[in-house]
């Protein structure tokens, strides 16, 4: 047993289903309780999605649990099958329903029988790996589920297209900043002169993965999602891979460097040269940036880094090369993959973290007193409570991980985005200490001052307690309202009862 | 509530469909915010962690007073003794937190796996010197607002009786501070004795924000009734005294085991009532309570007239409209039966379970409100399939459906107006005061749509969902 308060990876299902919904007309349906389909909530709400997000839960209760599951299962299956003739339906448990041990592919098998899509149950281990793995390994499967059944019907395509192209492998709902990303790499990647295969998962149907192997090579952005199907592909139809992120100016160079040579090993003629020094000089404002007095006052500044691998291990390059600003601290929280991020970052920072303890992290924060934290959504609140600023590089994703306007983190106008983010991170950090100095942060205290301070009207105990329940942003509105009530009916004292017939006339 | 004999009945189906909800951990959401020296361990697997940490958009910042006791393999396998394990994380939990009780929260897991939380709790509360609370608020017997049920059905049985206060309260250091601290202490209620009734004790039961729970409580002062006691309080160590014979009455419709258990193993009364949701509620509510004490309730007609007239102005904009509920956190037979007196109409109420018994007055009022307004009754759906209830609003087009969350954007992507169910769980709604709240929730997408209305955006996505 492990006291945990917060999890920096969700749990294998959900990588399984996001990989299955980012497909176009594939659903899943999960194995598991009533509870366990917050999937659904969460893509809806973060992701604004505008369609039924193709999961449904195949409910465990009691009954179910008396009765055996299969039946259920099997139904539900086949009625999804019916219902929106999907091109394939995944079924997986959940780490609860997967204690139960049962026959899942026994179920799919039977299901398969009756359903005109294809039925296929996530090969995931839901004990022993994370969202991050699970995500990895579905895509993996479903690709290479696709590519046997064409190469059994003879229907892979032949030969590569004509000119170079590239699927981007990757790509998918409740991603950070994925469709961002997706857009910027298109973009990329169409400046280089090479057309786009396929991006995959989002958006895809699994009709077209029987052509990947066409184009000249896989570009997988994301170190956590891509790695295992671009893997198997070049072992299978020896399609080179590049997966090089293109975060920052130093990298995305690097990136389009490795793109040259995979294309020119194929009989391409390309120089990328030009491009790379146009962009870095001109386009992007990011290497002017570095140069620019502004970040010469965040030189030596010291950081800290703390993310998935892609994003930390990128961020950890851009602070220390472009922008000289001291990584104290570079850290991950995928554990299962802590060498690669040892490798990639140990020469630009003092100290590597690996963990998945928000604690220590924390703790780690605590102890370094950076000037600027670069981490997700928890270390931004111990970035809070510190009173230290942070700027979000990472899943776990959250709402504001969905900007309505363009903000990639990927390619040239992520290398902008970047720069800003460095930025202002470090500057909200100098305006954070200005408010504190000059005593402009409104705080709780203040208004219980001003009730007995500058008030003609008495508040009972009991009324000043209730008014201090009301929500901060709103008390002040409420106070005025209660009191404007006790005065225009002469009443002197505020008591409860005076606080809630105010709050009635109000209407508010 | 008389209701003529010869009115249709109410329909009720169960679809036994797939249909969303939240888990009902979720109640340790607020659970932990309303008891404010407790600490809720939920034990459970990441799916359970992830759920509140995601979800419920509650995450588990600066000083958290719940976290996950994460089951692991050994757990699961039964390689690692239970026991020492939970012994583990409770001392920690006492070390850095101190708190006055530790409500264990089952799940799925320990279900499957039948952990004895029941068993090991007693031992283990007396090895460390905490109360240890079980709740097996599970997602394979509840839903959702279930879960604060199943809390309060534990807690109920640590209620004091009368004789453990006094001799408590000779040897309590804290007696003094207790007396200080603001809220419904008995002694406190003393000098002012005089503005109740004579009657036997009376305690709520519920999980409510302080202030609306004081206001609650206040409403039923006017009458000269006094509310002894809340389960929960404010604080553990504050639960209400709780005797043979005492009545209760439940503030919720998701209730029913807290209700039983207050019955059958407290012996208490319980007063069946509608539930104090919108003033027609909130007045049959008082009203119930009053006659049970052959109390004569005074100007409830004419507060319940100046509320509804208050809020006019909301009301004007529903007459007519229909709502539709798929049907989430078990207040749906209450608000529906509210909004019907608002002059809605109501075609289907979803809901994950429905005590027939525990709501029994409340149906009968929602029979007698259709009645009244010259409504058909709607049907209503336990454990509604979601996939047949869109298939169902594409036909009815209502002019709004309360959801869940999963459902409310895919919904508005349709042009059907819609409100997130789970807003009701947490807004403060109960009470005459708070009736406005809840029209001012059900408005607003109706006030929006208004405004956004000739910019021709009502249809989003470009085909409809294939029926
Ligand atoms: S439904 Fe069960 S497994 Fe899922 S989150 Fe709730 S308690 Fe945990
Ligand atoms: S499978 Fe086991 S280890 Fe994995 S998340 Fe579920 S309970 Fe935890």
């Amino acid at each position: 047993m492990k006291l945990a308060y917060w999890m920096y990876a969700g749990p294998a299902h959900i990588g399984t289903l996001r990989i299955a919904s980012s497909f176009k007309r594939v659903h899943a349906i999960m194995h598991a309780p009533l509870g366990d389909d917050y999937f659904n909530v969460m893509r809806s709400m973060l992701e604004r999605e505008q369609d039924f997000t193709p999961v449904t839960a195949s409910i465990v209760d009691r009954k179910v649990l008396a009765r055996g599951s299969q039946e259920k299962v099997v139904d539900n299956i086949t009625r999804k099958d019916q219902e929106e003739s999907p091109d394939l339906i995944v079924l997986t448990p959940t780490c609860t329903s997967s204690i139960l041990q049962e026959d899942l592919q026994n179920f799919v098998d039977r299901a398969q029988l009756d359903s005109k899509g294809d039925v296929l149950l996530a090969d995931v281990n839901h004990y022993r790996v994370n969202e991050l793995q699970a995500a990895d390994r579905t895509l993996q499967q479903i690709v290479r589920f696709y590519l046997e059944k064409a190469r059994k019907k003879e229907q892979l395509p032949e030969g590569k297209t004509e000119k170079p192209s590239a699927n981007i492998i990757g790509i998918s709902t409740l991603g950070f900043h994925n469709q961002h990303d997706c857009t910027e790499l298109k973009r990329l990647l169409t400046d280089l002169g090479i057309e786009i295969n396929a991006v995959i998962p989002e958006g895809a149907t699994v009709d077209q993965l029987q052509d990947l192997p066409k184009a000249w090579f896989n570009l997988v952005p994301y170190r956590e999602l891509g790695l295992m199907a671009a893997k198997y592909l070049q072992e299978e139809f020896a399609m080179p891979y590049v997966d090089i992120t293109p975060m920052g100016v130093v990298e995305t160079a690097r990136c389009i460097r490795k793109i040259q040579q995979v294309v020119n090993s194929q009989g391409g003629e390309v120089d990328y040269e030009g491009y790379i020094d146009h962009q870095t000089r001109h386009v992007s404002q990011a290497a002017w940036f570095s140069r620019s007095i502004d970040c010469q006052n965040l030189t030596g500044k010291k950081a800290v880094v703390f993310g998935d691998n892609t994003h930390a291990a990128a961020m950890t390059k851009i602070l220390a090369r472009e922008m000289g600003i001291h990584v104290v601290l570079a850290g991950t929280y995928c554990k299962y993959d802590a060498d690669w991020f040892r490798e990639q970052v140990s020469e630009y920072c003092d100290e590597v973290l690996i963990s998945e303890d928000n604690g220590e992290v924390g703790d780690a924060i605590a102890r370094i007193e950076p000037a600027a934290i670069f981490g997700t959504q928890m270390e931004r609140h111990v970035g809070k409570r510190l009173n230290i600023p942070c700027g979000v590089i990472a899943a776990p994703i959250h709402i504001q991980d969905f900007p309505v306007g363009y903000r990639p983190f990927l390619g040239y106008e992520g290398t902008n985005q970047m720069a800003d983010l460095v930025y202002n991170s470090f500057t909200l950090g100098m305006e954070d200490h200005l408010l504190e100095i000059f005593g402009g942060h409104d705080t709780k205290e203040v208004i219980t001052k001003g009730i007995s301070a500058e008030s003609d009207l008495e508040w009972a105990k009991d009324a000043l307690t209730t008014l201090q329940q009301v929500p901060g942003f709103v008390r002040g509105k409420v106070k005025r309202n209660t009191e404007k009530f006790a005065r225009d009916r002469g009443i002197t004292q505020i008591t409860l009862e005076v606080f809630y017939a105010a709050k009635e006339a109000v209407g508010a | 509530m008389t209701v003529a004999k010869d009115a249709p009945a109410l329909n009720f189906e169960c679809e036994t469909g797939n249909y969303h909800t939240f888990c009902p951990i979720s109640c340790v959401a607020w659970l932990y915010q309303k008891i404010e020296d407790s600490f809720f361990l939920v034990v459970g697997t990441k799916t359970c962690g992830y759920f509140l940490q995601n979800a419920m958009g509650v995450m588990i910042f600066a000083e958290p007073r719940y976290a996950m006791a994460e089951l692991e393999e050994g757990d699961i396998s039964a390689k690692l003794n239970d026991y020492d394990e939970l012994k583990r994380l409770c001392l920690q939990i006492k070390r850095d937190r101190n708190p006055s009780v530790i409500v264990w929260i089952g799940t799925c897991t320990t279900e499957i796996i039948k952990m004895d939380l029941e068993g090991i709790a007693p031992k283990l509360e007396a090895e460390i010197g905490i109360p240890i609370v079980v709740a097996r608020a599970n997602g394979l017997d509840y839903a959702f607002t279930q879960g604060e049920d199943t809390v309060l059905a534990a807690m109920a049985q640590r209620c004091p009786k009368p004789k453990d206060v006094k001799s408590e309260q000779k040897e309590d250091p804290n007696a003094i501070q207790k007396l200080l601290s603001f809220g419904r202490n008995s002694d406190n209620d003393k000098p002012q004795a005089s503005e109740y009734k004579d009657h036997p004790p009376l305690v709520l039961f519920g999980s409510l924000p302080d202030p609306v729970a004081t206001n609650l409580s206040l409403e039923l002062k006017k009458q000269g009734v006094q509310v002894s006691g809340w389960l929960p309080s404010k604080r553990y160590t504050e639960l209400p005294v709780i005797d043979e014979g005492y009545y209760v009455a439940g503030v919720n419709p998701f209730l029913s085991r807290t209700a039983t258990n207050l019955m059958r193993r407290r012996k208490c009364k319980l007063i069946g009532a509608p539930f104090p949701i919108g003033p027609d509620g909130t007045r049959a509510w008082v009203e119930k309570i009053c006659s049970v004490f052959g109390i004569e309730p005074q100007g409830l007609d004419e507060r319940e007239a100046q509320i509804w007239e208050s809020m006019e102005d909301y009301l004007q904009l529903i007459r007519g409209k229909s709502v539709f509920f798929m049907g989430d956190n078990l207040l749906e037979v209450s608000l529906a039966r509210f909004l019907i007196r608002c002059g809605m109409t109501v075609p289907e109420i979803g809901i994950p379970y429905m005590d027939k018994r525990y709501q029994k007055a409340e149906l009968n009022l929602l029979e007698q409100t259709c009645q009244d307004m010259g409504v058909s009754l709607p049907r209503i759906i336990e454990k509604p399939d979601n996939y047949n209830q869109v298939q169902r609003i594409n036909e009815l087009q209502p002019d709004l459906v309360i959801t869940g969350m999963a459902h409310a954007n895919p919904l508005e992507a349709r042009g059907i107006n819609t409100k997130w169910s789970v807003e009701f769980t947490f807004a403060q709604i109960h009470g005459f005061t708070n009736a406005r709240d809840i029209l001012e929730l059900v408005t607003r997408p109706i006030r929006r749509n208004n405004n956004l209305k000739g910019l021709g955006w009502d249809k989003l996505v470009q085909e409809e969902a294939k029926v």
